[in-house]
């Protein structure tokens, strides 16, 4: 296999509004090369791809592919170039079949002008075949699951825009295991095939399972390229988080003081809630102070049993009593009223409302406690955000920044900070951590031990078992939209995994 | 506060930007080919000219406008606006009818310059018929959940329609002269409507300022989702965005039929609810909802009115005016596309500053 740079990336300097996102960047993919590309959120990763997929041209540097210099104009002309993207979220038409998604724009076509299903059909079965995937490509797309919508999306790039350089940008986040390794499997056919790919991702596992080599970006700098099989782990970690791990030491320390802190006030006591296709009766108490960690699998009725606890639902069995007050009406605000707070699983959608400030994001929930007539003057506004952009570090030029243009940690955090300024007293942490860097991710479960420690209340739904276990004084398991088991916070994770997973 | 940007970018980002450029090239276009465009004259202690005759005609656009400004920012549409004027103004036609309640009816007594009606209480009936409109729309948008154009084409088809029942049928003439006082009178100078339309801003102003209305409505045209997680009634966000829509289509409907004279179910306020989204369109707002500005919404409907009145004095028939006005649409659109602002931003940059690139 020939060796050469089929990508080579020197120099790129880009910078937006208050931000130097890139300064001086090289980067080099080879041939028939996965290479990994991590760093913390607003390292600078995304504006990378965006510089090499043509979405937003750099202010200076020069993009090399295949030995020649070229511009890249736009995504459609990467495209054309031979440079091809799938998104976290599969940008493909879920109402129409698998094969159209596939074949959309070179349908095969009969004599007379009409498209040819049969043939259609055939082409993509073939294509997605050659990726080991066998389906029933006449089916609408959203049949299937996220992780054949990704390979639907690859075979489209290879098939017909003749891709030699695949950027997947965090591809894993949403499959589980069996489909994750799906994706490797294709991922080393391509590789083999002498595809170049670029992989983005948070998860350091599938690093080292997957990639050749990786390159780690810190705060707009390339910090270097690595052979993975020469580098240690913790090296890598702490590469990316550009101090030593002490941190991380430390907060594992904090794990053994937290057990004298449970008090034995409950906040919230939930009597057999439960909801029809979301999840069945659950018990469980919540004190002042602790953290009930809930673990389960994608699908277990996580989610479904924060948005019974918030109000967003209301259950269909069962009782919810809140600070010794029982939820009669299920709705966010009557929750909020009652000092509970939820941080969304989906902070885009759910969370954030992308196109206010910062300020306005904070004080949000505030203002709608407040109701309609006392009115948060701007420079009380300017106040309240000021004091939580600072207790939680909430990195920005100012207030007045747009919270779309945040980092997902930032963005985070600035839910986070909607809610203390309301002064939440129980807060329903739904995956804090996902889609978040390293760095960020250790900030904020620090944070929930330090609020836990202020007598916060906190139930912490994580996909992430160690981080679950990390934080919580107790450990809720859900398997099957049902509570399985509830354990101490000083269970090991073989014993939750096998309770996650049924074998008992 | 750390405002490095340049003052040339800092007013180009600013919402009147765009709208006052519109505003500016018609008028600049005035000034070559019709400059009588600008002379204002005094009559009986009241000023007059075109620029007067903008504000005053187009008054009622300027109303509809800010309350279409609200409902578009939370994401929806009222086409039902034009309607709206129609079934306020034959009310308000309906009730100042000297042979309302009368047996015997001759056409004495039906162009008598005189009311049995108070005119306190006919106004206030006028634009309580407009804000039960309003409030209607609210509850089909937001308790029953019907798509904005959908819920509000009911009643631009049907409210046509109620305003025929409301007069019986007639084309209302309205003789009562103190009505005539909304549409056609002056204070210190300048037109009543002029200080209708300031007085109605400035409610909405403090509305949407004062109160955390305007962040609700603002986040509701976002993201709706979240804003309902964070504990605001999106519900009832539209429904006062609503209601006050059709309040403004009732003040509209007031000031129309008092400048006119009449209310014709049939041709009063028809096509207004397409001038009001133009307007706000004009201003800035994106049709998808969010971030909105009053200001802009009525520059928008003031450019409408200076362009109308621009044609009509160079000479242009009014059968041929639509078609000038889709001229005036397209240019917007242009200025509007992203594209062509891009374009903008390069040039202007290119010349002027060593500062940072936008995006």
């Amino acid at each position: 296999m020939e060796n050469h740079d089929i990508l080579c990336v020197k120099g790129i300097t880009k910078s937006f509004p208050g931000v130097l996102a890139l300064e001086d960047v090289d980067f080099s993919l080879k041939k028939g090369e996965i290479h990994a590309l991590l760093g913390e959120n607003g390292a600078g990763k995304s504006t990378l791809i965006k510089v090499i997929t043509g979405v937003e041209t750099p202010d200076s540097g020069t993009i090399e592919f295949d030995g020649r210099r070229i511009e890249v104009k736009s995504p459609q002309h990467a495209q054309q170039i031979g440079i091809s993207t799938v998104y976290q979220e599969v940008n493909l038409c879920t109402n129409i079949s698998v094969a159209e998604n596939i074949m959309l724009g070179h349908e095969p076509k009969k004599w007379y002008g009409a498209i040819n299903w049969k043939k259609m059909n055939q082409l993509a079965d073939e294509a997605l075949r050659r990726l080991g995937i066998e389906i029933d490509v006449s089916r609408p797309l959203g049949n299937y699951s996220v992780a054949i919508q990704q390979m639907a999306a690859i075979a489209r790039s290879l098939e017909f825009l003749s891709a030699k350089v695949l950027i997947l940008d965090e591809p894993t986040s949403s499959l589980d295991e069996r489909e994750t390794n799906q994706l490797f499997e294709v991922m080393h056919r391509l590789k083999s095939q002498g595809i170049g790919i670029i992989f983005i991702t948070h998860f350091l596992d599938q690093v080292y399972q997957v990639a050749d080599r990786v390159s780690v970006l810190r705060n707009g700098r390339m910090v270097g390229t690595y052979d993975l099989a020469t580098l240690p782990r913790v090296q890598l970690v702490a590469r990316m988080l550009g101090r030593s791990l002490n941190d991380l030491d430390e907060m594992s320390r904090e794990k053994l003081k937290r057990e004298q802190a449970e008090e034995e006030t409950c906040v919230l006591e939930a009597r057999g809630i439960g909801r029809a296709g979301a999840i069945e009766g659950v018990d469980m108490e919540l004190h002042k102070g602790e953290v009930v960690g809930i673990a389960g699998l994608l699908g277990s009725g996580r989610t479904e049993l924060a948005r019974l606890l918030f109000g967003i639902d209301s259950p269909d069995t069962g009782a919810l009593t809140i600070n010794g007050k029982k939820i009669e009406h299920f709705n966010p605000l009557q929750s909020i009223n009652l000092g509970v707070g939820l941080c969304p699983e989906d902070r885009k959608e759910e969370g954030i409302v992308g196109d206010l400030t910062i300020r306005e994001n904070i004080v949000l929930a505030l203002q709608a406690r407040y109701g309609w007539w006392k009115f948060l003057e701007p420079e009380k506004q300017y106040e309240i955000a000021q004091k939580y952009i600072d207790l939680l570090g909430i990195v920005t030029p100012s207030p007045d920044q747009l919270v779309k243009n945040l980092s997902g940690g930032n963005q985070q955090k600035v839910i986070l900070a909607r809610w203390l300024a309301t002064n939440s007293q129980v807060l329903i942490l739904d995956e804090p951590t996902r889609g978040i860097d390293v760095g960020a991710k250790a900030e904020i479960q620090r944070m929930v031990l330090d609020l836990a420690e202020e007598g916060k209340s906190i139930v912490f739904i994580s996909s992430e078992l160690e981080e679950v276990l990390r934080c919580s004084h107790r450990v809720m398991v859900l398997r099957d939209r049902k509570k399985v088991a509830e354990y101490p916070g000083d269970v090991d994770d073989q014993t939750i995994m096998h309770t996650m997973a049924g074998i008992v | 506060m750390n405002n490095k940007k340049p003052v040339l970018k800092q007013i180009r980002e600013s919402r009147l930007f765009w709208p006052l450029v519109a505003l500016a090239l018609i008028l600049l276009f005035d000034a070559i080919f019709a400059p009588s465009f600008f002379k204002i004259g005094i009559l009986d202690g009241h000023l007059y000219g075109n620029l007067i005759d903008v504000l005053n005609d187009g008054a009622p656009l300027m109303l509809v406008a800010i309350g279409m400004t609200l409902v578009i920012a939370t994401g929806g549409v009222d086409l039902s606006v034009g309607a709206v004027i129609a079934i306020s103004a034959a009310m308000g036609a309906v009730l100042i009818n000297p042979a309302l309640g009368k047996e015997l009816i001759t056409n004495e007594v039906l162009t008598a310059n005189k009311t049995n009606t108070p005119l306190g209480i006919i106004v206030l009936a006028n634009l309580a018929a407009g804000t039960l409109c309003g409030l209607w729309n609210g509850m089909l948008v937001s308790r029953a959940r019907i798509q904005p154009m959908v819920a509000t084409l009911i009643l631009m088809v049907a409210g046509r329609g109620i305003a025929q029942l409301i007069t019986n049928g007639q084309i209302m003439t309205i003789y009562y002269t103190p009505y005539f006082w909304f549409g056609n009178g002056f204070i210190l100078g300048l037109p009543v409507s002029v200080y209708i339309v300031a007085l109605v801003f400035l409610i909405a102003w403090l509305l949407v300022r004062k109160t955390s209305i305007g962040l609700f409505i603002e986040a509701v045209g976002i993201n709706p989702k979240s804003t309902y997680y964070s504990g605001i009634s999106e519900k009832n966000v539209k429904l006062i965005a609503y209601t006050f829509c059709g309040f403004c289509g009732a003040i509209a409907g007031l000031i129309l039929s008092s400048y006119l004279h009449s209310a014709d179910a049939n041709n009063i306020g028809l096509w207004y609810e397409l001038d009001a989204i133009l307007a706000v369109v004009i201003g800035g707002t994106l049709m998808a909802g969010g971030r909105f500005s009053l200001l802009a919404s009525v520059i928008g409907a003031i450019v409408i009115w200076t362009f109308t009145l621009t044609m009509y004095t160079v000479g242009v028939p009014a059968n041929a005016l639509l078609a000038a006005k889709a001229v005036l649409v397209l240019v917007v659109i242009f200025l509007y596309s992203d594209q062509v602002r891009r374009l903008v931003t390069k040039i202007s940059e290119r010349k002027g500053a060593q500062h940072g690139p936008t995006h």
